[in-house]
């Protein structure tokens, strides 16, 4: 009776998955059913890049895809957004509604999602690496008894992935030996899907599965108001470091030739450190990492934290008048000159 | 309500000794790590700035602040004293060393591990528990950012993450206001103690230690733990199969002047 379906399951699996060198089926936990939850993670009443891209690795994993969407139902954003998660390619969708949950917060957020994940025997829990799944996930690992796996850059198979260490110097290809992998998907990594079904997505309530108590509490939030791309998931960025030498240049050279590239704006530590630019813009391995077709990086030295969030961009333009700054490395075009000329006579011949 | 009665709180701050992060790192002919032998090591930044966060408090609250202790764990023993020393410089009151076992050299305690470790040691300190745990965001080796938010799990207490300011009511130290950075702003919170909270790098500018109390952490108290004294498991979950370098960028191509970079860009179409 048993091996009929295990072996249909191996099979399944094997033509889903690229066949790493690693790979074995020997323990028991790989003939279970890939059974994936996305955290989806909204904001405003819409669903964020980020999760787009989760979904994109969950996709990797064969396999169905159910999404989580959790908020409060006292506002109408989350209407919105549970619109918006209908339409995304899931097989059923869990929406949780509770007061507790109106501020995204780990105290309440983490036992929700992680008793979801136990009680529904999910095999994977899957979310955009981002501030609110890097304050939230490792809460959820911890309850849940599993090593949470950063960063996913890649998937080998089903519970061998790669992800990035020292700053993005090194690549980890690595098995976890937990039942259930909980995983931060990087952004710059996967592609955020585009195909919206438009087929029935079946909706479920979660009643009997309580959100946790509120420990801390939420006082207020202050956000940089922007009408350009986000920086993220922008597919331009004009970045700005120390060599702008202060905010007035930073806006009066970075922003001119930002709009009329329609692109986002980012700034080096060493720029955010001296004011020139919101820390919310930063780029680097403290910061954003980032993977716009076109990154054009104006007085950037290029220190190895920066070049951690940027250098997987597609195509990298450095400004410096330092010929011998680590930037140049990584550029695809590289312009000695002093920036304060180049970029106004660039923004001008675009 | 009534305010809370006030009392002393004592915290505690969890350090990791890793690559200096000014170091090009290498990977070890093996493929199974990078290569750390005879390479420079140091404390953490984001656990440096955790430090001297624990040291500021205790400067602007006094006695307010009973004690801060640093906690490392590490398969290096001598390392780790190192990096106690160096915190109990800045002014850190004594600190706790767990040795883990050298016998998989490339194997560090995952976070899980970490987190749990920690746990245990706060049961064991009992009556003397922390109060206040500040961590730092993440560690630039692994650059997993777990260990906050997991022993926050395990403790069951308030957790904010990536803060950039702390503030206490001397009158009132039951809970502490703290702004944290998030994508797309800052967010403020009260966090009522006994809470876990994570540095960012905006937090605070960490300082030197004088030679005087270079002099002084000498004398300051270092207790160390074995795992099976704590009776831990020291198994990782996660299997190293390969670490390799990344594929390198074919960088390098310079231009002469502004329409050549136009040109260029136009040519592989980017603009």
């Amino acid at each position: 009776m048993l091996s009929i379906p295990i072996s249909r399951q191996y099979l399944s699996i094997n033509s889903r998955f690229i066949i790493g060198s690693h790979r074995s089926f020997s323990s028991s936990q790989s003939f279970r059913n890939v059974s994936t939850l996305v955290f989806l993670e909204h904001k405003a009443g819409k669903i964020n890049s980020a999760t787009l891209s989760a979904l994109n690795l969950a996709k990797s994993l064969g396999g169905g895809i159910t999404g989580i969407i959790v908020g409060s139902s006292k506002s109408s954003e989350m209407n919105e957004a549970i619109e918006k998660a209908k339409k995304l390619p899931i097989s059923k969708l869990l929406v949780k509604e509770d007061d507790n949950l109106e501020h995204v917060l780990a105290e309440p957020f983490a036992p929700l999602i992680a008793n979801v994940t136990k009680e529904r025997s999910f095999t994977h829990l899957v979310g955009g690496t981002t501030s609110v799944t890097k304050n939230i996930f490792p809460r959820v690992a911890a309850l849940l008894d599993v090593q949470q796996i950063s960063d996913v850059m890649k998937v080998i198979d089903q519970e061998t992935f790669m992800r990035p260490i020292y700053a993005g110097n090194a690549l980890c290809t690595l098995k976890s030996k937990d039942s259930i992998k909980v995983i931060t998907v990087r952004c710059a990594s996967f592609e955020p899907i585009t195909d919206t079904s438009e087929g029935e997505v079946e909706i479920e309530k979660l009643e009997s599965i309580q959100a946790g108590q509120i420990i801390s509490n939420w006082s207020s939030e202050t956000l940089t108001k922007s009408e350009r791309p986000e920086l993220g998931s922008a597919n331009r960025i004009v970045s700005g470091g120390r060599g702008v030498k202060n905010k007035e240049n930073f806006d009066s050279i970075l922003i001119p030739l930002s709009d009329k590239l329609n692109s986002a704006i980012g700034a080096s530590r060493a720029a955010v450190d001296s004011g020139f630019a919101d820390n919310s813009l930063q780029v680097g391995q403290t910061g954003k990492v980032v993977s716009p077709d076109l990154y054009i990086a104006v007085g950037i030295s290029g220190a190895i934290q920066h070049l951690a969030g940027m250098k997987d961009s597609k195509t990298i333009v450095a400004i410096n008048k330092d010929p011998e700054a680590p930037i140049f490395q990584v550029a695809d075009v590289g312009l000695v000159a002093d920036l304060f000329e180049a970029v106004p006579e660039l923004t001008k011949k675009i | 309500m009534r305010p809370s009665l006030i009392h002393q709180i004592r915290v505690l701050v969890p350090i990791k000794r890793t690559i200096d992060y000014a170091v090009k790192i290498r990977v070890n002919s093996a493929k199974t790590g990078v290569e750390t032998n005879g390479v420079k090591h140091s404390m953490n930044p984001f656990d440096e700035i955790a430090v001297e966060e624990a040291i500021r408090l205790k400067e602007k609250l006094g006695e307010k602040i009973e004690s801060i202790t640093l906690l490392t764990i590490t398969s290096n023993k001598k390392g780790g004293q190192e990096v106690l020393r160096t915190g109990l410089a800045m002014g850190a009151d004594s600190g706790i060393l767990i040795e883990w076992p050298s016998t998989k050299p490339d194997c560090d305690p995952e976070p899980l591990s970490v987190s749990k470790t920690i746990q245990k040691v706060i049961q064991k300190l009992g009556e003397k528990k922390p109060d206040l745990i500040i961590c730092g965001k993440q560690s630039i080796d692994d650059d997993s950012s777990q260990v906050g938010g997991m022993l926050s799990g395990l403790l069951n207490c308030s957790l904010a993450q990536y803060i950039s300011s702390i503030e206490f009511d001397a009158n009132q130290m039951s809970s502490a206001k703290v702004s944290r950075e998030i994508d797309g702003g800052i967010e403020e919170l009260k966090v009522p103690l006994p809470a876990v909270v994570t540095t960012d790098l905006r937090l605070n500018e960490p300082r030197y230690a004088s030679l005087p109390n270079i002099m002084k952490a000498k004398k300051k108290s270092i207790i160390t733990y074995t795992t099976e004294e704590l009776g831990i498991d020291t198994n990782n979950r996660f299997e190293i199969l390969k670490v390799e370098e990344p594929p390198k960028r074919k960088g390098g191509l310079k231009v002469e002047n502004v329409d050549e970079v136009i040109h260029k860009l136009k040519e592989v179409g980017a603009l």
